[in-house]
């Protein structure tokens, strides 16, 4: 028989050892780690605001020209005009400016992840120790539900822009860094040979041989980041980070279906046009077959 | 059918040893040391696998491989073959042995040591061509020569010479994707010589294409040999493609070295019954020269002696070991010679192009060297015993 009194006992130190420990984390990278937590937030700011600057700066119908152009580069010209279509749409609405402040947050989010993710992808498909220590983390990130890294998120860096970014981060990074390591060991195991057989040292054939072999993969995972990273802008809108998800979220408080729909549908376009143009990417990357030159143009991929 | 070419069986391989590989191992094991002891008493894969629940690729191999050779290793697969070339390079790095090239051991050499040996003197050529899809056949060619270091447009030109010597030079710009089999693996080669190495390994090199496309290929790189004379290492599990590229023939068994020989010694004298069941299906008449089975005119089995054993033909030489002619010496006794006025064969002759002619000759046919030196005679019994490639082929020569 297990003597209730104990577990009790062993439930309150175990859960109340769970809250000292991170409370005293907390504090502890508070208390020591400003300079660093400074210089984090300086350059996510530095880097989210110079995009946010940069995309409301221009004027609207150079933006909807660029993305136009883009897709119809990308994809056809078909998609290009739904993409002028999609913008004209949102702009009418009157959500143009929540929508390329969306996209800033989106794009920062995205490069952020990316500049973490896929080196930490690459190690883990070199070193077994790395495979078992980022999987770990990944696992971690994956699992924990979003509203629990906003607490220490805006304990560290406040209400705005950059605990919205970095709470992204954390969110959407995840598949950039195992769809990097999965490219990378899948890349056929007798094109690694004639790298080494042809005298490639280590970042030769990594630069030569694996990247280049990984680009589908890697370019899935740029994708599915960058998806992510969308689905996370309500959440992120909570401390502050602004744009369409705190559109959204006046739409709840007031209950106005009206403003829920027309930013809801702004966030629904604009990761069409996103998620589209993005696979573009992995498609070519993918086919390096010219046997079929022409199905780029076809409106919807595949 | 694959015809033969005078490197085929040639048994003449001049040129000093370049690789020389003794002891050589590879057991696949967190602690490879009691896998290894077992090995070195002479233990076989099974027994390792058995007793130790340990994988052999490599029970024991060692070998000398000359200059300017064709060095075919042969066997079924699970034999250790494509893990002994593998070892060559390093691409497996041996459990335990000896790998020398031009007397310097390879096992020994720092990564980096490796990787500038690897860039010089080796190139490898894959069974899956192992071409780089986001490439060109041009950039594939070139890529041992960018690995290396050398400027772009250098590289450009040794790459298009590359293509053009395996007749590819119009696909320069084309990727592997839409190249077929037999262009991807010229494109394969043209990546290998375009360094200009010293040393091919070929692992299966023309395993993957169809039977026309592969004869045509054996011709090709018999073709570039002879202009190049490279050492080549091949690794094989098709006995015609042995015989047609082999200047000798390593067999390989359960991880361990049957026989190594020329073409002709392995078909005349198989080292045991897995050796001979691998060559059965060859036709040894196409491959085999009146010289492969010249011997002296006194070892003849069977005909050629009389009711005493004595020889009832004589083989006329000259000082100079020129044939003259051929003597009967009649019956026991009465002393009675005659000289028939015999056409030799020619010792490069193909034994298939002999048959009509062993028949219908009195006595043993002698074969003379193209200079007229006399080299040996051949028996009926020995060309039947050498064309006899079934189970039951008594070996009662060489």
């Amino acid at each position: 028989m297990v003597d209730l009194l104990s577990v009790e006992w062993l439930s309150e130190t175990i859960g109340g050892g769970i809250s000292a420990g991170s409370e005293w984390l907390v504090n502890l990278i508070l208390d020591h780690g400003q300079p660093v937590l400074g210089a984090i937030s300086g350059a996510v700011d530095g880097l989210g605001g110079a995009l946010d600057g940069m995309l409301l700066g221009v004027p609207p119908w150079v933006l909807a020209l660029v993305l136009g152009a883009t897709a119809w580069w990308r994809v056809g010209w078909r998609f290009a005009l739904f993409t002028l279509l999609a913008v004209g749409a949102i702009f009418v609405m009157g959500l143009w400016e929540p929508t390329v402040s969306t996209l800033g947050l989106v794009l920062a989010s995205t490069v952020l992840s990316l500049a973490a993710g896929i080196p930490l992808g690459i190690l883990m498909a070199r070193s077994r120790i790395a495979d078992g220590v980022g999987k770990t983390l990944l696992d971690l990130m994956q699992t924990m539900p979003a509203f629990v890294y906003l607490i220490p998120a805006v304990l560290f860096f406040g209400l705005g822009r950059v605990p919205g970014i970095i709470a992204t981060v954390v969110f959407a990074m995840p598949p950039a860094v195992r769809l990097t390591a999965l490219g990378i060991r899948q890349v056929p195991a007798e094109l690694v040979e004639a790298g080494r057989a042809f005298g490639c040292r280590d970042h030769q054939l990594l630069l030569k041989v694996q990247l280049p072999n990984a680009l589908p993969s890697i370019m899935a995972g740029v994708n599915q980041t960058m998806m992510m990273a969308l689905s996370m802008i309500v959440v992120a809108s909570m401390i502050g980070a602004g744009g369409l998800g705190n559109v959204v979220l006046q739409g709840i408080q007031r209950l106005d279906i009206g403003l829920g729909v027309q930013s809801g549908l702004s966030v629904v376009l604009l990761a069409v046009v996103l998620d589209r143009i993005t696979q573009s990417f992995g498609r070519t990357a993918r086919s390096r077959s010219p046997a079929s030159p022409r199905r780029r143009l076809l409106p919807w991929g595949r | 059918m694959i015809l033969p070419t005078p490197t085929g069986s040639s048994s003449v391989t001049t040129g000093e040893v370049r690789l020389t590989v003794r002891n050589l191992r590879k057991v696949f094991a967190d602690d490879p040391k009691p896998a290894l002891a077992m090995l070195r008493q002479g233990a076989t894969k099974a027994e390792v696998l058995q007793r130790l629940n340990v994988n052999v690729g490599v029970a024991e191999a060692s070998f000398d491989i000359r200059a300017g050779e064709i060095f075919v290793i042969m066997g079924l697969s699970g034999s250790g073959k494509s893990t002994v070339i593998r070892m060559l390079n390093r691409l497996v790095e041996p459990s335990e042995g000896e790998i020398r090239l031009d007397g310097r051991d390879l096992t020994r050499l720092s990564r980096s040591d490796l990787v500038s040996v690897l860039r010089r003197d080796m190139s490898m050529v894959f069974q899956s061509f192992a071409l780089l899809p986001n490439r060109t056949a041009l950039e594939n060619a070139a890529f041992g020569l960018e690995v290396a270091g050398m400027p772009r447009a250098q590289r450009r030109t040794a790459a298009l010479a590359a293509l053009d010597r395996v007749g590819l030079s119009a696909y320069a710009d084309r990727y592997p994707g839409e190249l077929s089999g037999g262009m991807q693996q010229r494109v394969g080669l043209a990546r290998a010589l375009a360094k200009n190495p010293t040393i091919m390994l070929m692992d299966e090199a023309f395993s993957a294409l169809d039977p026309l496309i592969r004869a045509d290929m054996q011709g090709e790189l018999l073709r570039l040999q002879r202009e190049d004379a490279r050492t080549i290492v091949f690794i094989s599990h098709d006995a015609d493609e042995a015989m047609r590229l082999a200047d000798r023939i390593a067999v390989m068994e359960e991880g361990r070295i049957a026989q190594i020989g020329t073409p002709a010694e392995i078909l005349r004298s198989p080292a045991d019954d897995y050796v001979r069941a691998f060559f059965r299906g060859v036709d040894a008449s196409r491959l085999l020269r009146a010289r492969d089975l010249a011997q002296p005119p006194g070892s003849a089995a069977g005909e050629g002696f009389g009711e005493h054993g004595e020889p009832r033909f004589r083989y006329r030489t000259d000082g100079a070991g020129l044939f003259r002619g051929v003597v009967a010496t009649g019956r026991a006794g009465d002393g009675a010679t005659a000289l028939f006025g015999l056409e030799p064969a020619d010792a490069d002759a193909p034994l298939q192009s002999l048959l009509g002619r062993v028949a219908a000759a009195p006595c043993p046919l002698p074969v003379v060297e193209a200079d007229g030196r006399f080299v040996g005679v051949i028996s009926r019994a020995a060309l039947l015993a050498a064309l006899d490639r079934g189970a039951s082929a008594e070996v009662r020569h060489g």
